[in-house]
């Protein structure tokens, strides 16, 4: 199964609530980016080990993720 | 690749106001798939508070009615019976339905009018920027009561779903909250279990939501959802209060 994972990081907060749900704690900040709201963004650090329980997505307040499998 | 999941149809393309990590965007977003999974979407109208889910009508992507603070129970009221056959539903904050709107929730409950209110209870008035509210815990602070509030001053916090769940026109009471994966599935399921008991035409179904309010609570969002779990669940039990489908077993 390949997963992925994607994130409208413009309107991302960068609450981290994303973070906390993931069991695999690949849901991470991305301190590198900086959005046009001021909030440095959700990412995820390693595609490869995503199950696509998509519990990141139903967590985020603000509905910025999908999530598809394969 | 198969969509796992993505933004509900129940929501508009808007961008929310709330702050970051506010669990009214959680809330907003199962009352969204719980209409649709229902097929109830096209139907429903929602009638919003006063407070900070104030354009909470810009979210959904239903019919919305704005109601004055504290009166969406007595919109909705207005609403379901010259509309009998369609899901209604207000949404409403602590400051709006347990305090200047208590009266008009309270009534709407005794005469068992067959809407679901989604309650958001986050122990504070957070649109105004956090003071105390009916809801606000003993010791916690807030800038109405910067030493925390206490039993003497202020009595204790209005427990809404147990009041209301005492009169027989409500027919289901549960209280949530969205702090992680297991009590958002159950919060799912309670709000999917009001808006059935609706259009079974039951009676006045209530899901009271715990919910963070970071900003004015000083913390970060996932220090709000700890203190949430520690506090707030401790005082505000999770769980139905009432469910008449059980008790005619």
């Amino acid at each position: 199964m390949t997963a992925k994972v994607t994130f409208d990081q413009e309107r991302c907060k960068g609450c981290e609530l994303c973070t906390a749900v993931c069991p695999k704690h690949i849901v991470v900040i991305d301190q590198d980016t900086i959005n046009s709201k001021g909030y440095h963004p959700a990412t995820v650090s390693d595609m490869s080990q995503c199950i696509a329980c998509a519990s990141c997505a139903r967590m985020c307040p603000d509905s910025v993720i999908t999530v598809e499998k394969e | 690749m198969a969509i796992v999941y993505q933004k509900s149809a129940g929501l508009t393309d808007k961008q929310l106001h709330y702050c970051p990590g506010c669990h009214h965007g959680i809330i907003h977003k199962l009352v969204a798939e719980s209409l649709v999974e229902l097929g109830l979407l096209d139907d429903a109208i929602g009638v919003c508070p006063v407070g900070c889910s104030v354009f909470a009508y810009n979210y959904f992507n239903c019919d919305m009615q704005e109601a004055a603070h504290g009166r969406a129970p007595a919109v909705a009221t207005g609403i379901k019976r010259t509309h009998p056959n369609q899901p209604i539903f207000t949404y409403q904050g602590d400051g709006d339905l347990a305090s200047i709107g208590t009266a008009e929730i309270v009534h709407a409950a005794m005469r068992g009018e067959k809407f679901t209110t989604i309650f958001v209870n986050n122990a504070i008035y957070g649109m105004t920027g956090g003071q105390m509210a009916p809801t606000t815990l003993i010791g916690q602070k807030a800038t109405t009561c910067p030493l925390g509030r206490t039993k003497e001053q202020a009595g204790m916090p209005i427990r809404m779903a147990e009041m209301l769940a005492t009169l027989d026109g409500c027919v289901y009471a549960e209280r949530v909250c969205v702090a992680d994966m297991a009590n958002l599935n159950k919060a799912k399921k309670a709000i999917k279990k009001a808006f059935q008991l609706q259009m079974e035409n039951k009676g006045f179904t209530f899901v009271e939501v715990l919910s963070t309010c970071p900003t004015n609570w000083g913390m970060t969002p996932l220090k709000a959802v700890e203190w949430l779990k520690e506090n707030m669940a401790a005082y505000y039990p999770l769980g139905v209060v009432k469910d008449i489908e059980t008790e005619a077993k």
